[in-house]
């Protein structure tokens, strides 16, 4: 009788114990009990209970499984990416922290996900350079390596208009990782990069043989070609077994199962860096090479579509920009009408996400609650007012990094506010 | 020594918190080498890429036409590999603008959102080497490049960028000036107060 001594959430009245032979103990789902219970309306009724349903509130009560080779999420944890037919957004706000899950990384893919063999893999960096090679992963690996965290983001990583937003469909398009790999630098000076070499197109080995020309000046300031992820090789989605890497650049410029690099001096004008991933801006003009993400933040709680209750809570986020650190990250809860520094997880990164908190006594009644990212440039988020004043009602879906607002209602519910 | 330098430490500590509210003057610093020293000026690692393996996947195209291969293609015939390859998700030039197609409406000239080759595409090298690289979506580098010039021409043509007769060849592809292109200015966003 002992193990019924804990009770269930329903109060329990008298336990009628069968005999437990060893086969009920291992099958689980069986009968194990009869029992008398209270229902919510003081009704006395009989209920037979499973022996899973008894032990399961009860571990200390339960032999676990043995160790296994792969660990893995509790069953009462469901966090899932939000997939459509070109993309797959981070579930924000079932996070914490600031490192992704690599599989809960974001994914926006132009012919779906290749299967590579990593036997079969190599890397050619030809074009304007001393000596033209071949790189197996082999290689890759074995040059110096370099570990660093920064975030991905797609460019066209907004949604709006809408009060049923949630953190995830508004800007689930970037995920942060620690990444190793080598560092482009290094196989430039291996390669022997010509000085006149400006550009280089990287291109993927996907269906879609994704194409993008860089700078070469970024090859040599941050660039990486990176094998693996937050400790272990590389996810398929994310590029496996190889992918560049281009810290606060537009994710769609670090292309994944990088095959080949060719040095230039001149873009080689690719379809993503013409007829996609620019963007209108005012005059009729139309904005190209927009890499850089500009900062911006979001509040990851409270949002959409939690229930907050009357008193103290940490208002959290996360905070990231391109350019650099971030700076601060101001919080208001009227609506913009004052601004509160909130605090900043440590160490602060370059070019990564950065978790922010600010403690906030909500006394109930309406309230807007917004972050606003401010990074070592010096540039501050702006809102979606300011976007359009900047770039033209016509702006193109890119690039867009306005202050999202939450409206918490008098009976706690929050809401996204459509602007 | 040991009271000097946590003085000294301390002195730097406060001056820096001093001047948290303003921003820091010198970006961060970008170059970050591996973490082991005393590198050799080469490692010796990869092998030589041989002129045919590079050629084998060396498929870009560029603006001035390096990597443009032989043949030809008139939008007649380009017509045809339209309709048989292309059609079922990019529609028809009677497609209305604002249909729902499993790919990007390409031939139409309406004035709107819809980014088109006649309103958008700034290059016409770029719709060769994207073509030959990713369609059909369904059998991606299926097309002979002949097939790709036709096809090439064809949608110029819709477009009224080129005439019905005109041949598409490696050196009359580059010649093409879009009518999109003046529209093209590079990024002025640059980090700072401003917002752009």
């Amino acid at each position: 009788m002992k193990e019924n001594k804990k009770k269930t959430e329903q109060e329990l009245i008298t336990p009628v114990a069968k005999p437990v032979s060893r086969r009920i103990l291992l099958g689980g789902a069986a009968t194990a009990a009869v029992v008398l219970l209270k229902s919510s309306y003081g009704q006395i009724i009989q209920k037979a209970i499973s022996q899973a349903e008894l032990k399961i509130n009860d571990p200390t009560k339960v032999l676990g499984p043995p160790p296994g080779e792969l660990g893995t999420r509790s069953k009462f944890e469901k966090p899932v990416k939000k997939p459509s037919d070109t993309s797959s957004r981070t579930p924000l706000q079932d996070l914490y922290g600031t490192i992704t899950p690599a599989d809960l990384h974001y994914e926006r893919h132009h012919a779906g996900v290749p299967v590579i063999d990593p036997q079969q893999y190599s890397l050619t960096i030809h074009g304007m350079v001393e000596k033209p090679l071949v790189f197996t992963l082999a290689d890759l690996k074995r040059f110096p390596s370099v570990t660093r965290t920064f975030f991905l983001e797609c460019s066209g990583n907004y949604r709006g208009g809408k009060e049923t937003l949630r953190p995830q469909e508004i800007c689930g398009l970037t995920s942060q990782s620690e990444w190793t790999g080598v560092m482009l630098s290094t196989l430039f000076r291996e390669t022997g990069v010509k000085p006149k070499a400006s550009w280089f197109l990287a291109e993927g080995s996907d269906a879609a043989v994704m194409s993008r020309s860089i700078p070469v000046s970024k090859g040599w300031e941050d660039a990486m070609i990176a094998y693996a992820q937050n400790g272990e090789a590389i996810r398929p989605e994310q590029g496996y077994p190889a992918r560049l890497l281009l810290p606060g650049w537009e994710g769609n410029t670090s292309v994944k199962w990088l095959r080949r690099l060719e040095l230039s001096d001149q873009p080689f004008m690719t379809r993503e860096e013409t007829s996609k991933y620019t963007e209108a801006v005012k005059d009729g003009k139309i904005r190209q090479f927009s890499f850089v993400m500009d900062a911006r933040s979001i509040i990851t709680y409270p949002s959409y579509p939690q229930q907050v209750q009357k008193g103290w809570m940490e208002i959290r986020g996360i905070a990231w920009s391109g350019r650099g650190k971030i700076h601060k990250v101001e919080v208001s809860t009227n609506g913009g009408r004052t601004w509160n520094r909130a605090n900043l997880q440590e160490p602060v990164l370059d070019k990564a996400h950065t978790a922010f908190r600010y403690l906030w006594e909500w006394k109930g009644g309406e309230a807007e609650i917004m972050s606003r990212a401010i990074d070592e440039t010096g540039y501050i988020q702006p809102t979606m007012k300011q976007l359009k004043e900047a770039r033209g009602v016509d702006m193109g879906g890119y690039h867009l990094n306005p202050i999202t607002s939450w409206l918490v209602q008098r009976d706690g519910s929050v809401i996204n506010k459509p602007v | 020594m040991n009271k000097l330098y946590i003085a000294c430490m301390s002195m730097i500590v406060f001056s820096c918190n001093s001047h948290q509210t303003s921003y820091p003057e010198s970006k961060t610093e970008h170059i970050r080498q591996a973490d082991t020293t005393g590198w050799p000026a080469r490692f010796g690692l990869g092998r030589p890429a041989s002129a045919a393996g590079i050629a084998a996947m060396d498929i870009d195209v560029s603006p001035d036409g390096t990597g443009l291969p032989p043949g030809e293609g008139k939008a007649e015939a380009g017509k045809t590999v339209y309709m048989n390859r292309c059609v079922a998700c990019h529609g028809t030039e009677t497609t209305p603008g604002d249909a729902k197609l499993l790919g990007p409406v390409l031939i139409s000239n309406n004035p709107g959102k819809a980014k088109t080759i006649g309103n958008y595409w700034p290059y016409a090298t770029t719709l060769f080497d994207y073509v030959r690289r990713a369609m059909p979506y369904n059998e991606p580098g299926t097309l002979s490049d002949e097939e790709v010039y036709q096809v090439t021409a064809f949608l110029l043509a819709a477009a009224k960028v080129i005439r019905q007769q005109d041949v598409l060849n490696a050196q009359t592809l580059p010649n093409i000036k879009m009518p999109a292109r003046e529209r093209f200015v590079p990024d002025d966003r640059k980090g700072g107060p401003e917002v752009r």
